[in-house]
């Protein structure tokens, strides 16, 4: 994962709330086994109206996503954050993320901003009005800034989240360091396994 | 030592190191794979020249894009045919117990943990897939997971988490007849809102979720996600052993009953407190509905379609109209006199055996009505051949029902099973989402019962309006 410090740029807004997964990335994108392209079906079946937002043209090179409450809700598909990155998208912002999307997005380093609905409205009409308005996301000091007319609120991520970004770190490579302690669970656990249950091709040997 | 709750029970036995400011990282006893959410993951551990630590904690099904054609029909999407091989391809090379389409074992990875037995009380499960939520039925810690969690847990068998808050969802007193355990999940979602769970763990309690069968606990615990929760617990009890007797994943005579006392500790402690506590009152249950384009949009049966003014809040009023925009309905309408195009008795949702004897009782006698396309797809080959066993297959076709082969099928169209775009349907799955089913189409999520009801009149009805 590439290192995060701050992110800035314009932003898009979606004014939708409940923006599922399914809507983020229809289903029909999940057949792919690789794992970029998937920018070109990010909100596929809302992309064919010419007044979809991301469609306009004052929005176009945007890299802040303005969602609704509830983003991200859905299907565990971190296709949904692979399409979202692949368009362009660096950071969202919105009320509040399902939960599985916002682990999704932390291993993929896309920044999650959680801010209040009210913040978020002020946001869309700020945007709306002057779309090449710049904002920007420090993840060091954990805030949303517009520098023009000194706007700013700050969010909160949780601390290792933060440090991840910051620092770009592999999640796995940081389990592996605690090789020791995984092999010691794993002579004290009794949690059963697999083993005596299939044959060698997958059938019941009881 | 103080109370603990089931989950926090659960938790406690699988911390494998909690480093301060970090997340716990957590030990996974079974870890289901299937085809869509792991290609990416192995490509990783070759890029990294990792190997999957635990072959024998892993297992894996081909279900999400599989035909429900016969079996001697090939994968004509060559899109799918590649994703479908290159887990054969993964499994083989990596040591993972694989059952590919065809496989006496084969089917929805959800409904195949829990009747091979190896979905066991007191596990950490996980999957790349939200429904996994599903066999926290057995009082096991449940849930759904993104491709960098699947390439981390089969590199480590463990996963770095933020302990999750607890909520205890109280259905208080005994579900009236003719409600199932959709309707029960139903109105739990709709009570919850679909981000009500978000950060939670919610455990299911009282005398409607206890005298449930395991099946039914089943389909509570995988809508679990639709509240925005990713796992759903119902405590051990002896519903939960009788299931588990037998089954090929555990053992006979004395280390069963072994097993079965230690799973009988899984219960939260009496007087153990949650962090948020919901009480839904049973004798408010009816047949349920959804109305709209996501799972919290529920009415009863017997009710009208909503109109924006019935919200107060601008965004309810806003996802009101946008959803009934989509799903072409009138505020006002009768339910009943919605006329639906497609029924889908199938999913991790509702495709288990009892789904399908209830959905054949209804069925049994009656003709699909000749407008409706009424598809029974069987959970796993195991529910399928258990079906046949006993006529249910017989019973769904003389009604003409489609009976085909096991697999995800129509819960979210990833196979040849879709919706065409204004297409309705009665569904027994998940989602009600936008396109979730296929372009366009316009997904009601119900029972088992009311879908085969509905197919046979044409319409939206509940099963006593079939003679």
């Amino acid at each position: 994962m590439k290192a995060v410090h701050v992110i800035q740029g314009r932003a898009v807004p979606l004014e939708r709330s409940d923006v599922d997964t399914d809507q983020i990335i229809p289903s029909d994108w999940l057949k792919r086994v690789e794992r970029t392209g998937f920018g070109r079906g990010l909100f596929s079946e809302w992309r064919d109206s010419p007044e979809f937002v991301l469609n306009q043209e004052q929005f176009q090179g945007a890299t802040i996503l303005l969602a609704g409450p509830r983003f991200g809700t859905g299907s565990s598909r971190e296709h949904a954050v692979w399409a979202l990155m692949d368009y362009g998208f660096e950071a969202i912002i919105a009320p509040s993320f399902g939960d599985i999307f916002r682990n999704n997005s932390s291993k993929q380093g896309l920044v999650i901003v959680e801010l209040p609905s009210g913040d978020v409205e002020e946001l869309n009409a700020l945007v709306k009005a002057n779309p090449a308005l710049q904002l920007t996301i420090d993840i060091e000091r954990l805030t949303v800034e517009i520098a023009e007319s000194g706007w700013q609120r700050t969010f909160t991520l949780d601390p290792m989240t933060r440090e991840r970004l910051l620092n770009g770190w592999d999640d796995i490579g940081l389990t592996m360091l605690r090789e020791n302690e995984i092999t010691t669970f794993e002579k004290k656990t009794h949690s059963p396994t697999l083993n005596g249950i299939f044959d060698a091709s997958g059938h019941t040997l009881r | 030592m103080s109370k603990q709750t089931l989950f926090e029970k659960i938790w406690d036995e699988h911390v494998v190191a909690s480093p301060v400011g970090e997340p716990t990282l957590i030990y996974i006893d079974l870890h289901l794979v299937h085809e869509v959410t792991s290609p990416q993951a192995f490509d990783g551990l070759r890029l990294s020249n990792r190997t999957v630590r635990r072959p024998d904690r892993t297992l894996a099904t081909a279900d999400h894009n599989v035909p429900t054609d016969p079996i001697s029909t090939p994968v004509n999407d060559p899109i799918s045919r590649r994703q479908l091989e290159a887990l054969d391809e993964n499994c083989a090379e990596f040591g993972i117990t694989l059952f590919p389409r065809g496989h006496e074992n084969q089917g929805i990875v959800h409904i195949i943990g829990p009747e091979l037995g190896v979905t066991k009380p007191g596990m950490t499960i996980v999957c790349g897939d939200s429904h996994t939520s599903t066999h926290g039925a057995f009082g096991a810690l449940a849930f759904g997971i993104g491709t960098s969690e699947v390439e981390h847990v089969l590199a480590t068998q463990t996963l770095p988490q933020q302990k999750a808050k607890t909520m205890s969802v109280t259905v208080k007193g005994k579900a009236p007849k003719g409600v199932s355990a959709k309707d029960i999940v139903l109105k739990i979602v709709s009570t919850l809102g679909t981000g009500g769970g978000a950060g939670y763990v919610i455990e299911y309690r009282g005398e409607a979720i206890s005298d449930l069968s395991m099946e039914g606990r089943m389909t509570v615990c995988n809508m679990s996600i639709e509240a925005g929760a990713r796992a759903g617990l119902v405590a051990v009890d002896e519903t939960t052993i009788d299931y588990l007797r037998g089954r090929a994943g555990v053992p006979d005579g004395e280390e069963f009953e072994k097993l079965a006392t230690y799973w009988r500790t899984l219960t939260s402690d009496d007087d153990a407190t949650f962090d948020k506590e919901v009480v839904i009152d049973a004798s408010e249950l009816v047949p349920f509905i959804t109305w709209g384009t996501n799972p919290a949009q529920v009415v009863a049966l017997d009710g009208v379609v909503p109109t924006p003014d019935d919200f107060s809040d601008a965004d309810s009023k806003d996802a009101t109209a946008r959803s009934l925009e989509y799903m072409g309905l009138e505020p006002g309408t009768p339910i009943k006199e919605i006329p639906v195009d497609v029924v889908f008795i199938g999913s991790c949702t509702n495709s288990r055996i009892e789904d399908l004897r209830e959905a054949a009782a209804v069925a049994k006698g009656s003709k699909v009505a000749t407008t409706v396309r009424a598809l029974v797809v069987p959970g796993s080959h195991r529910v399928k051949k258990q079906a046949e066993l006993e006529g249910l297959d017989k019973i769904f076709i003389d009604a003409g029902f489609e009976w085909r082969e096991p697999g995800c099928s129509m819960c979210l169209g990833m196979n040849p099973d879709q919706l065409t775009p204004g297409q309705r349907s009665a569904s027994t799955s998940n989602r009600n989402f936008e396109g979730r089913q296929g372009r366009g189409g316009r997904t009601h999520l119900v029972s088992p019962v009311v879908a085969a009801a509905s197919a046979i009149k044409g319409r939206f009805a509940t099963p006593d309006e079939v003679a």
